[in-house]
């Protein structure tokens, strides 16, 4: 053990680390930053109607992307997110439609979203097939199941209690953001405090490692699918209550979003590091560039290239920081 | 270095390489290695794991730069900076991996890259077909198609595509790397024939095995290295077994490895008739506690194997495992390690770590159950399992919350160890617990084995590297195919008498097994 290799050893990481904890801290730091400047432009940017309507219209999306950022980190990905949060909001309205008590509406969804999930976290963990492939799949039977069962109708005439999105806690508070809040809070100290959270760092980080360690992997991922399936059905709720109809179809993009989100907000798409902070502030963030671009008169088609961007700027930077790592 | 004056070749060889040095992070893997092939000669290449063997083949073969030192064909100097330079200069290589594409035909596969082309750079399939029957011809392998698919071969058909492959690229040097360890006797007796009429044409062949009796039956010259360093260059006439083992194995001067006498106690591990094919075969032995258990063998003689299918990695399929005296049926590693098993795997960068996480992280991680309440991990008993493992290993680090990947070796393989050690286990499996980390570290880390068996934990440990195994082992198991066939106590180990077992070398072996 040399001296030099001592010093290199002592200084770098800890730049490393750094430039690790500020993923959350940067993006906080842009989602502030960009209301300030958008609002020097176009003051009505900063009305507390529009922040609060940016906020409203895309909690579902950060509430869907923490569920895919444990995914991420396992490992694994999962585009059939989106399908499925079309299916689940439209199974839910049809029974509130249909005079089932709404609780039994709204427990539906998250119930249906955590069977579709662990089913295929069971899939991919047992068979050994890989997610992409997997979700490829359930993404096709629910797009197409969907639009052949509804045959595209919408639902209308909910019921009023239906709504979730209408509720405003504390008198200002409106529920989605609440829920987008404690949902990104509760999962941020699981995954930080539980073995079972740390185990899904491990599996994604070095399969082979995790399971030396008597850690199981495919329990493990089963698990993680099922979490993701329950925001998968807390996200449908918040996205089926936000207007009076629900489209039955799918959103179009929605899974690409909330992949967006996850990794703009620093999960590594290899696995084995981020944060469920770090993808909510990403899906604020999109959100706010998404409404940002209206106020300065920039087309809002623009956005998918703004979200584009910003996935291969932090993939790029992922990879760099990992090869630095690797160089050690 | 010593130059041997028997070793003697023509005045101009067709490949010679001069004083080549070439280091890696932390590692000198070769220190001016002279060495040459004449036309018509098989030159074989001999040396323990680690010797630099494949180092010295992936510079002639172009596959990295040498950092000092030439390589000159025929006389002149070439510059291998791609393998396709080397290509160029007429040397091909057959790697023990067959680089084949097994969805493709056997001429497709010889023919890749340099296809024989018609108008417009259309592949001319007929001439194509016509060369391979040629080749085919050539070395009279008459039960080989040229339109067979490489993925229904066997794996003596598909090493001949690749000498084929190395043939219709006019290779006029080619190298071998343990060209018979996946062979059939049927086989090794075809390759050699092809070998001989490859000599019979003029090729240089640089055969490398670790099998002395092959070397003995198709090798001219046979040149040994070890440590990275040319030990001696000789003609097989006037060598034998006992001698290239000597030379092979030789004395080191290496740190001293402290290995204190300690009481030894009931026995901890007991194995008995374990069998898990195809590399696991009616294992015998017991370590006791306070005892530290060398097991020896060459790559691929079943030694991670047989410690994988102990640890529950590959359950075994036949046989008895005891621990402490109770029979035991090992499913998982789960279960070993509840068993108070702990394995620390000879590949710290994927099986020991998990690198993005953090050195408090990666201390607790075989050990969760121990700082983990109620499904929650408690940060301070984690804090200080790790801080507590960090002090006992004289780990270097900046904090516990440092990436483990950017650490060095050796003090990666101290958190591998400490990992484990966290979970107060009776039985440490250690494979290869100092390959590629540097000599400061190799001694910490076998002074922390010695302590850990004065505490009474029953220690194995596989390793290559023999003077390592003389100094910390009571006694040496020697592994060869998937068996135990020898066992000496500390008094009786000799570098020469492991070596002999683990190569199958006449004398012993048989005595032993």
């Amino acid at each position: 053990m040399t001296a030099v290799t001592l010093a290199s050893a002592e200084v770098s990481p800890r730049r490393w680390l750094k430039a690790l904890a500020s993923q959350e801290a940067l993006l906080a730091i842009a989602v502030i930053g960009l209301a300030i400047a958008v609002g020097l432009y176009n003051p009505r940017f900063l009305a507390a109607r529009n922040l609060s309507d940016v906020l409203l219209g895309n909690a579902y999306i950060a509430v869907a992307a923490v569920g895919m950022s444990m995914v991420i980190i396992s490992g694994n990905i999962d585009i059939s997110v989106g399908a499925l949060i079309g299916v689940l909001a439209t199974i839910s309205g049809t029974l509130a439609v249909n005079g089932a008590p709404i609780v039994v509406a709204w427990l539906a969804a998250l119930v249906a979203g955590i069977a579709v999930m662990a089913l295929q976290g069971a899939i991919i963990a047992y068979l050994r097939i890989p997610a992409i492939v997997v979700t490829l799949g359930m993404l096709s039977i629910l797009k197409g199941g969907l639009i052949s069962v509804t045959g595209g109708k919408w639902i209308t005439d909910l019921p009023d209690s239906f709504h979730l999105a209408d509720i405003e806690l504390f008198g200002e508070l409106p529920f989605p953001v609440f829920l987008m809040i404690l949902v990104t809070i509760l999962a941020a100290l699981w995954m930080r405090y539980s073995a079972s959270g740390r185990a899904i760092y491990a599996v994604g980080g070095n399969a082979e490692a995790a399971r030396l360690c008597g850690i199981s992997q495919p329990r493990t991922i089963v698990m993680v699918f099922a979490l993701h399936g329950l925001f998968a059905g807390a996200a449908a709720l918040l996205y089926a209550t936000q207007l009076r109809v629900i489209q039955s179809t799918v959103p179009p993009n929605l899974e690409l979003t909330i992949i967006t989100a996850s990794v703009v907000g620093g999960v590594s798409i290899l696995g084995g590091a981020g944060t469920v902070v770090g993808s909510t502030l990403a899906a604020v963030l999109i959100a706010e560039i998404a409404s940002a671009l209206v106020f300065i008169d920039i087309s809002p088609y623009w956005i998918r290239a703004v979200q584009g961007v910003l996935i291969l700027v932090t993939v790029i930077a992922d990879i760099l920081r990992r090869r630095r790592m690797a160089g050690a | 270095m010593t130059t041997d004056p028997h070793g003697d070749a023509p005045a101009v060889p067709l490949l010679a390489v001069r004083a080549i040095e070439k280091s890696f992070p932390g590692v000198r893997a070769l220190s001016g290695v002279s060495f040459d092939a004449a036309r018509g000669e098989v030159h074989a290449l001999l040396g323990e794991n680690g010797a630099g063997k494949s180092t010295l083949i992936k510079i002639v073969s172009g596959v990295f730069p040498p950092d000092r030192g030439e390589v000159l064909v025929n006389g002149k100097q070439v510059d291998l900076a791609r393998p396709d330079d080397a290509r160029r200069a007429g040397i091909a290589t057959i790697y023990q991996e067959l680089l084949l594409f097994p969805e493709l035909t056997v001429a497709e596969n010889i023919f890749m890259g340099h296809a024989p082309r018609a108008g417009l750079g259309r592949i001319d399939w007929r001439a194509m077909h016509e060369k391979t029957n040629a080749l085919l011809a050539s070395l009279e392998i008459h039960d080989l198609q040229a339109d067979r698919v490489v993925g229904s071969l066997s794996v003596g058909n598909r090493q001949r595509v690749e000498i084929l492959r190395a043939l219709s690229q006019d290779a006029r040097i080619l190298i071998m790397d343990e060209p018979t360890a996946a062979l059939t006797e049927y086989d090794v007796t075809r390759l050699f024939d092809i070998v001989r009429r490859l000599k019979a044409r003029g090729v240089a062949v640089i055969y490398i095995s670790h099998r002395l009796d092959e070397i003995f039956a198709i090798a001219d010259r046979v040149t040994v290295l070890r440590d990275g360093t040319h030990v001696a260059t000789k003609r097989v006439i006037d060598t034998d077994a006992a001698e290239l083992v000597q030379l092979m194995v030789g004395r080191r001067i290496e740190s001293l490895f402290p290995k204190m006498t300690v009481p030894i106690g009931q026995p901890v591990l007991e194995v008995k008739d374990l069998e898990r094919r195809p590399l696991t075969k009616n294992v015998s032995f017991t370590v006791r506690a306070g005892e530290i258990v060398g097991l020896s063998g060459l790559v691929g003689s079943g030694r991670s194997e047989l410690a994988q299918t102990i640890f529950g990695v590959t359950p075994a399929d036949n046989g008895e495992i005891r621990i402490s005296g109770q029979q035991v049926n090992i499913r998982s590693p789960a279960q070993a390690r509840s068993l108070g098993i702990a394995y620390v795997p000879e590949d710290r960068g994927t099986q020991g770590l998990v690198r993005p996480m953090t050195v408090r992280e990666n201390f607790s991680l075989a050990a969760l159950g121990k700082v983990a309440f109620g499904g929650f991990i408690d940060r301070g008993a984690e804090r200080k399992l790790a801080g507590d493992g960090i002090k006992r290993f004289a780990v270097k680090t900046s904090s516990l919350e440092q990436i483990v990947g950017k650490l060095s070796g050796g003090n990666q393989q101290k958190i591998v160890l400490g990992k484990w050690l966290a979970n107060e286990p009776k039985l440490l499996i250690l494979d290869e617990p100092t390959r590629g980390i540097d000599v400061g570290a190799k001694a910490e880390i076998h002074r922390l084995m010695g302590e850990l068996a004065a505490q009474g934990l029953a220690i194995l440990m596989i390793s290559s590297e023999l003077p390592e195994v003389l100094g910390m082992s009571d006694r040496v198991l020697v592994m060869r195919e998937g068996r135990i066939v020898a066992e000496f106590s500390r008094e009786e180990a000799t570098q020469q008498s492991i070596g002999a077992a683990m190569m199958g070398s006449h004398e012993n072996a048989e005595k032993a097994a």
